[in-house]
This record gives C-alpha cells, structure tokens and sequence, in this order.
C-alpha cells in the first residue's frame, strides 16, 4: 500500500503562484525546495480490531505512528491508513505505539531515483513487506494473571509447610515409636529423666548462658 | 555488618528468579497513582448546543486536543499532537467535527467529536511560511455548508470537511503580504481575505467560495503606515493603529472601496497618554484599546465613524462576542482585584444594559486571569445564563458559573520542569496527623475479608470492600514521615512559576504557590525557572527547622540575562525570601558542605565565570575559604564544542564584587574539531548516588575493582553530518564517539567509536558503569551499549599473602592526581524502541540490583534489569557463570510486557524520570513526568527485607491458632496415653 510519488500537485500549484508575482523569483526558490517531498502512505492492521465495529474506533483512537523517533506523529483514519507527506528522500524508521500490542519498527526506504518503489523491512525480524501494511507482532499483556485458588499454593505457602510439618510429627512420629523396640525406648526415657526435662527456659540462648 | 551479609544473601537467593517486575491487575493503584492533564489553554470552543453531554474543546500548549467535560471537568479524549506539531487553530465543523490546524498551517485534522477517532488528515502545501488561519462558516446555503476555508503559508484553500479533498487553492503569497482575516460576510458566496503589506498598505481580496477564483483585488496606502494587528468589529469594517500608535484608523471596505477615517485616541478620551494597544478579541461592532490598565470600548458606527462607549478600568480579560438566540450579541469581561474577580457580561449591542454581574473568589496562588472564554445557556426559567471558562496565569482552567467556580484543573503540572524530593514532618506524640485511624478491629476484619478472598469464599460485594480498603489505605496518605521511607513530597516546578508539593501516597497537592520572584515585572520580562535544589535538609541537630528548596530561574533567554534565586519552604510553600533579579545564572553547583542550620553551600557560576558563594553568611564564607583552591567545577560549552575545567582560585577584585565573590581559573580544555565532532549528549553520576561495595568478584574467584569517581563524565560526539534527523545520512558519513572524561584532570580515560551510528544519544550513568542508547544506521535498529570501568592499580591486591602483610594499597586515598590504570568492558545489544529518556533506580544503600528505567517512543517506561547488559554476558555461559546469574547473550535486549512498570497507562508527553531512594533498602521510588504524572514504587530484586502488601495476617493468625490447638489436643492425647501406660 506504500506509495510514494512526487507530489506534482506543489508544481501544478506553482503555476497561479507565478501568474500572481511573476516579480519574485525568491519566492520561486522556496517553493521548488519543497517539491522533493515524497509522501508515505501505509496501513495498521490490528487482527481482531475491524471485526468489532464499534469497538474499532475507540481503540484505534490510542494509535500512534511516529516518523524518526518523533519527527512527526500522525494518527489513523477509521479504516486504519495514515500517511507522511514531504518526507525528503532517504531510509526512514517508522514507529506505531499502541496499548497492548507489539509492532516492530518499520524501515522504509524512500528513494529518488526510482520514486513509486516500495522498500519496507521490519526491523526486529528483517522481514520485508511488499506493501506498507503494519501488523502487530504479538499481544502484550501488562499483568501476571493471578493464579486460581489451589489447595497446593496453599500447601507450599511457609505456613501451609509448617501445618504439614505438625501433621507429620503428630501423625508419623507415633508410628515410628510404635515400630522401636520397647526396650530402646524405656532406655531412651530413662536418659531423658536423667538429663531432665528440657525447659522452656534452657531453649533460649541468654538462658542457656546463665546456667 | 550482619545485616548487610543477610541482604546479600537474601538478594544471591532472590536473583536466582528470572522475572523482574510484575503486577497483578488488581493492584494498580495500590502503590502506583496516575494522573492526566492538558496544558495551558490556548484555545476553546464549546459544544452544548446538542442535547447530551456538555462539552467544552481546548487546544493547550502542550499541543494537545481535549474534549472536557463541562460539568466537573474531567477529561472526555484528549489527543497529542507531535513535539513540532504546535497547534495554530481549532473549530468544530458540521456539528461533529473538531478541526485543528497545526503545524504552522500545513496540517488540518478533524477528529471525531465524541470519542477523539481523527476522521480526516489533509496536508496544505505552500511555499512561505504566513499566519495561519481558519474559517469554518455555517451559512454558505444547504450545498456548500461543508467547506472549511485555510490560510496557511501563503496559500488559500478550501477544503471539504467531509473528507477533508482540497477543493481548491489559491496563492496569496505576494511579497510583503500579511493576510491577517478572513471574512465571509452573511449569506454571500465571496470571501474576504484581509491583510496588510508593508506595514502601510491595505489590501482587500474577494474571493469566490465557489471555486477560489480572485473576483476583486483592491488595495490602499496610509502615508505613514500602521502598526499591530487589525480589529474587524463588522464583516466590512476594520480598525487598526497607525504607526505613531496615537491614531485609530477605521478602515470600511464595501464593494472593493476602501475608505480611511482616522481618529486620535486623544480626541476620544481626555487625558490620555501612555502607549495604546488595540486587544485582538472580536467583539461585534466594538473594539476594545488597551490604554495602561484601562479599556477603551469604541462603537464602529455604520458610517465608520468611530465614538467612545466606556472606558473600564483594570480589565484583565475580554472575551469574544458570542451570539445567542434573536441575533443578540454579548461578550464577558474580566476585571481583577487580588483575588476576587469581577465577570460581567455586556450587550454589545446596548452598553448601558449588562445581562450578568458576579464575583467570585478565587485563590491568590492562580495569579491573573490571561483569558476567557464565554458560552451561554438556556435556564429552566427560558432565560439566558453564561458560563465563564477562565485561564490563570498559573496555567490552571476554573469553569465560572452561577457566581461559583465550579471547578478547577492544575494544568501547571503538564509542565514540569524539574522535580526534587522533600521528607515529610516527623510524627510528634500525641498529635494525630492521620485522618482516620484504623482501629485493631477494623484492621482485622480487612484482613479476614481478605482471607475470604485467597479461599475463594468471598461474595463480589466483599472483594469490592478489599479493594476499596486497599486503595483508600489511611497509611499510605500520611503528612508524617514512615518507617520504610514511602511517604514523601514530591516538589516539582512547573513552567508556570508555580510550585506544586504533591504526597508520593496518593498524588494529592498539599500545597502550591505562585512564586513571586518568577512574576512578569519590568525588571524581569520574561521570567522562567531552569532547576530546583534542595536547600536545607535538616537533620540530627536542626531538627526543628523546616526542610526548604531553592528555585533557580533567569529573566530571559540568553545565557546572560538575569537570573532569580527564591527560597521556599518545603512544609508550608512559603516563600522565605528571594533575590531577583541577580548577575546571570549559568550553572548551580552544590557544594559538599553544610553550614551549621543544615543549609548546603551552593556555587552559582555566572555568565563571565565569575562565581558567587550562597548562602551569603559569614559562618558559609568561612567554610568555603578553608576549600578554596580545591574546588573544581567543569563546563560543557555544545555550541563552540569545548570542555572545560575549571578551579576555584581567589576573591574577586573589590570594585567588582562583595566578598561572595570568587574568580576561577581553567585548568584544563578538551577541544573538539567542529568540522569532525560535535557534542550531543553528556552524562554523569548522580551526586547522592551510594556505592555499596567497590570489589566484584568473578565467577573463577577473581576479584574486579569497580573505578569508582565521581568525577567521570561520559560525553557523546557524533561526525556534523550525523546531527540531523534519522533518514537523512548514510551510514558511511556517520560515526559515533564516547569518551570518558576525568573532570578534575580533563584526562580521557577511555574513547570508543561506532561507526555507522547516530544520536539522539541518551545515556545514564550509575556506580562505575554507563549505558547509552543510539541509532545504528546500517542495522537500522536501535542500540545500547553499556561500558563498565575497572580500576586496574588496585587488581593486584587479590593476593592473600599481601593482604595480611599489609601491602596493599586499598587504604590509599583515590587522588584524581595520580594516573588511574583503568580497563573497560563493553557490549552492544539491540534495542526496538526510540527511547526518550533512560533513568537508573537508586536505592539507600546500594546493595539492591540496579533496574534501567526507559521512557520508550510510545510514552510507557519498561524496567530492565542491569543483568541484561552486562559486559560479561557469552554465548554459552559456563555451569558457574550461569549459578552468578549471568544471562547467555543475545543480540536483543528483551522487552518484557509484564515489566513496563506503567503497566497498560501511557505517561503522555513523557519527558523525564526521577528515582529516589525509600528507607527500605530494597525499594525504589519512581516518578515519571511528562503531560502526565506517574508514580509508583519498584523493588528491582523483589521486597526481600519486608512483608509485600498482599501478606495475609490473618492467614498467619489462623495459623497460629491451628498450631496452639493442635498443641494442646496433643498434649491431651498424651496425657491420656501415660495414664493408659500407667494402668497396663
């Protein structure tokens, strides 16, 4: 869809000029350096978006296309064209920023020599598009999608380990001592009533200093 | 100690995660606010004839488009038109549309007038740049009403305001020309086109609307010539100045003759003396002459005969007539007496009678009223009513009507020039500052409604209530200052002269002031401020005193026009003192010195070079001779492509100055070849910027000394043909060059070129490395490069042995003196967007990793982590490097939706970002500024050293129950299994 042609229309325009003030060849000079403008037409295409009707116009609304990191902004029509007009001869970067998608930068190559010609290249995968016709490369979604409630986040949270780990004590510990041999365990016990019961006191670290 | 070896730890443990930055919906607005403006207001247009929605339309100086609601004000769509794209003109066309004209004439937009949608986009072409102007008549007759009438260089066209089709065009570019109105007169297929050229002769063009051809050409000479602008009170009559500026001329062109009447302005007002200016408002068969303070009313009788009606004094504004039902015609004006403003709307057609005498009291912070404009509406009672939309001279919009500001919008804050953070008052006891405490109740059943929530037992009703708990958090709005260093003022000044101090918790204004020393005055004519600098940060012994900034502004555009110094409070806005208008203002330095009330030592270095010492007291001079001769400072000059170093020597000469004055010497000078280089962009450290440790150590237990100086400068040249825009070199005439410059030695410590490259560059500097951002023209991609500078005298100190013996030199003071031996590392990574900003996050201690913060093309700031640009980064890092956290290379940088910490809002206008450190070594404060404000807080290795905000208590306190119940059922059960033991 990229067309880019001279804009004879300025020289067309010269004529009436000249009739009026023939006088001025000045003016003249002015008028014929702004004739090597050429104008980029191009198309955003955003999948999804047309279908919507209605919803089209207040999004499309948010479109931005910047020429040259912010030479020029322009916005898109209705049915998503926009255009650069008086864009010198040269290779030129064109930029579309829109919430919620991803688009490449655009290389477009205007030349003087053979005007008429298409050159555009997205610049992130070096694809070359036959005619200027921008698509998003792929959604952006600006949140972490919360995660639905499950019983194992709940499980993995610390305090969900330490339940379990209570539960492990209370439930398993039982079993193991069942499994002892009962005369291990009378021994055990016998050592720990030697030792005596450890405090609550002995288990800080200031207290156990004291003693 | 122990604590910063647990940071360390708990960040080695948390760097191990691969996702920086992420936000769940339902948290924007939990530590993030947002806020939208407009800019001043150059131009309205009001839409209420239609039933529905009552809208006003404003082009602003920020070039924006909005649609504002009438009733409260609030933003409907509002469109940015491009940096270069100033808008000149704005109608609404059929009903429908809003038509701007920008861009100095060349492009007419119409846009969609109840969502903003453009419709249309034509570009005008001509050959002389020329005023710029637009005519959107409605009473051409059925067939022709669509057609819209542009002057814009030098051309006349009509264009179609259905699909925007250049009907026709017409040159209207003779030498000398001005066409300055165009006029369609009631029901008639010609135009007029207005002009004055060469200053003395009026020319008068009628031109067909049908198809633009010239019906009539006819022009007049007034020996003498005029002076300003031309009045058009009637659709063939125009009133102008003449040159002496004493003489009203009336000038009437019916049917292509012109006739001249002059009248002395002596002649109609006794005692008049001063200059006249005649007002550019159109009011219908009035004109309105500014005389001193006072206005002029002159009636154009139908003869052209000009007669006095009134003279008003202290009118500030006038409005442009507005006409209403039965063909009457009425305007407004404005007159001021400190705060109270006085609208009164007048008949034009019968003076005596007024339809509408208020007053209003409006704050004395928004200055002068600079314009009005005027709509009216129908009453229940089928009488008329106006409404009043106001500009100030502090940039904010009031809505007048019924006798009351219904209501305001700080539009100053589009405008923001540059931002400083302020702490908050201490909380006292016994002094309440929260408006609403939460009781331990209250916080409880927030946290149980919030349990509902995570088990999915919560109605819509109770998720709405955490939300709203949330959101309306009393914490985070606090006038005190908090543990973790959240809560804060944010003082920015604004174009305007204004300056807003906003709460970082909920972005509310606590206090604003029109400073005094930045208002129009005949000793300052064009007054603006350039930065602010924190003044006075009490703490430890000047507690009680307040915390005060100092604002820094010069009176006009060259680089020695006078400069304006103020001193306001932080706490109260008030305006302490200021000096204005001071020797010219060229560069502020603050000194690391403080005097014993707290207040910083600042340099201002003026345009000669001589530089005064402030503050001006004793107890600072003698602070200040101690480090004489040790005080060196630095100047960029861009246009003659020089670097500079300079040093403080002695006192100026007495017939100069006072004693505050200090006359430096340059050390040393980088000159750069103008015909190879030029400089674009520089770079340096932030000064409060802390370093947590200097040695970095390696994957294979080597250890990297970071040069670490505050003296580096990073500077940016590119080859003179590179410095236009992108498109417009080849990549063979384009080179790039950085260097790295000590400032105290002028020393080139490192320079690297990139050939086929090209500016804009915008680089950021932090702790000992520099990321810039540049074009690559034959990739034709983005790039950033990041350099990391490593001090090599100190690398030979990895040896134990050397350590314990003591011969090592890591005690040696760093001299800027002795040669450092640095090695850099560098690498270059792709990067898809235009940048407009790049920023680092600074956190209180240093220990943190460092996240950029880029203001991309499309006005939204993406947070990547500095791991991303690390020299070291390789193709196919090894097992260690991986365990270190290095990230296997790619040629792109990547863009991580979840990481833009702007989240699915766009910061329109983005200009700049400010980063500040919270108490809370792990977080960040962020405030991003442009026509829009954006804040949030950033935690770039996640919050390891507190509880986030989604902690649930109460998930905590039922676990604890759980536990303690558990215990004792436990201990039951055990009791009960010895009793059995004991039995068996």
């Amino acid at each position: 869809m990229a067309v880019m042609h001279k804009s004879m229309t300025i020289l067309l325009s010269l004529i009436p000029l000249l009739v009026l003030c023939s006088l001025l060849p000045s003016a003249l000079a002015i008028a014929s350096g702004s004739t090597d403008g050429y104008t980029i037409n191009g198309r955003v295409k955003i999948p999804g978006f047309s279908l919507k009707g209605s919803g089209l116009a207040a999004k499309s609304s948010n479109v931005k296309v910047t020429l040259n990191s912010g030479q020029r902004v322009t916005f898109l029509r209705p049915d998503g064209y926009f255009s650069f007009h008086d864009v010198p001869a040269g290779t030129h970067l064109i930029e579309v920023s829109a919430i919620g998608y991803f688009f490449s930068p655009v290389r477009v190559d205007v030349s003087a020599r053979n005007p008429g010609k298409v050159q555009a290249a997205l610049t992130e995968n070096r694809r070359s598009l036959s005619e200027l016709v921008l698509e998003p490369l792929r959604d952006e979604q600006y949140y972490e999608m919360r995660e639905p409630f499950s019983v194992m986040s709940l499980v993995k949270s610390p305090m969900g380990l330490m339940v379990g780990f209570m539960l492990v004590v209370m439930f398993l510990m039982p079993k193991l001592v069942e499994n002892m041999d009962p005369e291990e365990i009378r021994k055990a016990q016998e050592e720990m009533r030697s030792q005596g019961v450890p405090g609550l006191s002995c288990l800080l670290p200031g207290a156990q200093r004291s003693n | 100690m122990a604590i910063r070896a647990y940071l360390l730890f708990c960040i080695i443990l948390f760097s191990s995660y691969y996702t920086t930055f992420a936000l769940y919906e339902d948290q924007v607005g939990l530590m993030d606010w947002h806020q939208q403006y407009i800019g001043k207001v150059k131009k309205a247009v009001f839409q209420t004839q239609k039933v529905g929605r009552k809208r006003v339309v404003v082009s602003t100086e920020e070039n924006a488009i909005s649609a504002l609601d009438l009733r409260h004000g609030e933003i409907f769509w509002r469109q940015m038109l491009g940096v270069n794209d100033a808008i000149d003109e704005i109608d609404i066309a059929m009903g429908k549309y809003v038509v701007t004209l920008s861009s100095g004439g060349s492009v007419l937009r119409a846009w969609n007038l109840p969502d903003g949608q453009m419709v249309w986009e034509s570009f005008l072409f001509g050959s002389k740049p020329s005023r710029s102007l637009l005519l959107t008549p409605t009473n051409f007759g059925a067939d022709k009403d669509n057609v819209i009438l542009v002057y814009g260089n030098g051309y006349l066209h009509a264009v179609s305001s259905i699909d925007g089709d250049i009907l026709w065009k017409k040159g209207l570019a003779q030498s000398g020309i001005d066409i300055q109105h165009l006029v369609h007169p009631e029901e008639s297929d010609t135009i007029y086109a207005l002009g004055i050229r060469d200053t003395s002769q009026f020319e008068a063009y009628a031109i067909s609307v049908r198809n633009g051809e010239l019906l009539k050409h006819s022009s007049m000479e007034l020996p003498g010539g005029f002076s300003g602008d031309l009045s058009l009170p009637t659709s063939d009559k125009a009133v102008v100045l003449d040159s002496s500026g004493s003489i009203l001329v009336s000038i009437s062109f019916v049917g292509g003759e012109i006739k001249f009447q002059k009248v002395q302005i002596s002649g109609l007002l006794q005692g008049y003396s001063g200059a006249a200016e005649l007002l550019p408002s159109k009011l219908a068969g009035m004109v309105a002459v500014k005389i001193d303070r006072s206005l002029l009313f002159v009636k154009v009788k139908d003869e052209g005969t000009l007669e006095v009606v009134d003279t008003v004094p202290h009118v500030e504004a006038v409005s442009d007539s507005l006409s209403f039902a039965e063909g009457q015609t009425a305007f407004g004006l404005i007159r001021q007496d400190g705060g109270k403003l006085q609208h009164t709307v007048k008949s034009s057609n019968d003076w005596k009678s007024h339809f509408l005498k208020e007053s209003v009291e409006v704050d004395q912070q928004r200055g002068l009223v600079h314009k009005v404009f005027m709509n009216n509406y129908v009453r229940t009672d089928r009488t008329y009513g106006f409404r009043a939309l106001i500009v100030m001279e502090d940039h904010s919009l009031l809505l007048l009507q019924q006798g009351a500001v219904v209501w305001n919008r700080e539009d100053a804050l589009a405008s923001i020039i540059d931002v400083t953070t302020s702490e908050l008052p201490v909380q006292k006891d016994g002094v309440s500052v929260a408006k609403v405490e939460l009781n331990l109740f209250e916080w409880l059943k927030g946290h149980l409604l919030k349990l509902k929530a995570t088990l999915m037992l919560a109605t819509p009703d109770d998720v709405a209530a955490v939300q709203r708990i949330r959101l309306q958090s009393a914490e985070k709005s606090k006038m005190t200052r908090d543990h973790n260093g959240f809560r804060k003022l944010l003082i920015v000044l604004t174009r305007a002269g204004k300056l807003f101090a906003l709460h970082t918790g909920d972005g509310r204004i606590v206090w604003s002031r029109l400073l005094n020393a930045f208002r129009k005055s005949e000793t300052c004519e064009n007054p603006r401020g350039l930065k602010l600098h924190q003044w006075q940060v009490p703490h430890h012994h000047a507690l009680n005193e307040n915390p005060s900034v100092l604002v820094v502004g010069t009176c006009g555009h060259n680089s020695d026009a006078s400069g304006i110094l103020s001193f306001v409070d932080a706490y109260k806005g008030e305006e302490l003192n200021y000096l204005a208008p001071v020797h010219s203002i060229k560069q502020v330095i603050p000194l690391p010195f403080t005097d014993s009330t707290e207040q910083r030592l600042h340099l201002i270095v003026d345009a000669e070079g001589y530089s005064h010492l402030y503050p001006r007291t004793p107890e600072a001079l003698d602070i200040f001779q101690k480090e004489l001769g040790n005080i060196y400072w630095y100047s960029v000059d861009i246009n003659n492509n020089l670097l500079k170093g300079h040093v403080v020597k002695k006192n100026c000469k007495d017939e100069i100055a006072d004693g505050y004055c200090f006359e430096s010497s340059d050390l040393w000078s980088v000159i750069f070849p103008s015909d190879s280089e030029k400089i674009i962009a520089t770079s340096t450290r932030k000064l409060s910027e802390v370093v947590h440790t200097q040695a970095k150590v390696n994957t294979d237990q080597d250890v990297l000394y970071k040069y670490i100086s505050k003296n580096l400068l990073f500077l940016a040249t590119v080859t003179p043909k590179a410095i236009s825009d992108i498109g417009s070199v080849t990549p063979e005439d384009s080179w790039l060059f950085v260097y790295l410059v000590d400032t105290i030695t002028g020393r080139v410590l490192h320079r690297m070129s990139h050939h086929g490259c090209q500016g804009p560059v915008h680089a950021v500097s932090s702790e000992n490395w520099i990321v810039y951002h540049y074009f690559n023209l034959r990739a034709h991609r983005y790039e950033m490069s990041v350099v990391e500078i490593y001090d090599q005298s100190r690398a030979d100190n990895k040896d134990v042995l050397k350590l314990v013996l003591g011969k090592h030199n890591l005690s040696a003071p760093v001299s800027s003196y002795s040669r450092p031996e640095v090695v850099t590392k560098s690498q270059s990574y792709f990067f898809t967007h235009s940048v407009k900003t790049v920023a680092v996050t600074s956190t209180a201690k240093g220990i943190t990793s460092k996240q950029l913060l880029i203001g991309t093309i499309g006005d939204q700031v993406l947070a990547l982590d500095k791991r991303f640009l690390d020299p070291r980064r390789t193709v196919n890092p090894t097992q260690a490097e991986k365990e270190e956290g290095i990230i296997p290379l790619t040629d792109t940088l990547p863009i991580m939706p979840q990481a833009y910490v702007t989240h699915a809002l766009k910061v329109e206008g983005l200009r700049s970002i400010i980063t500040t450190p919270a108490k809370l070594e792990s977080t960040t404060l962020v405030f991003a500024y442009g026509v829009d404000l954006f804040f949030t807080r950033l935690a770039p290795s996640k919050t390891y050293d507190s509880l986030t905000d989604d902690f649930n208590y109460a998930l905590l306190l039922l676990t604890i129950i759980a536990l303690v119940i558990a215990i004792f059922v436990t201990w039951i059960w055990s009791e009960r299994k010895d009793l059995q033991e004991k039995w068996r």
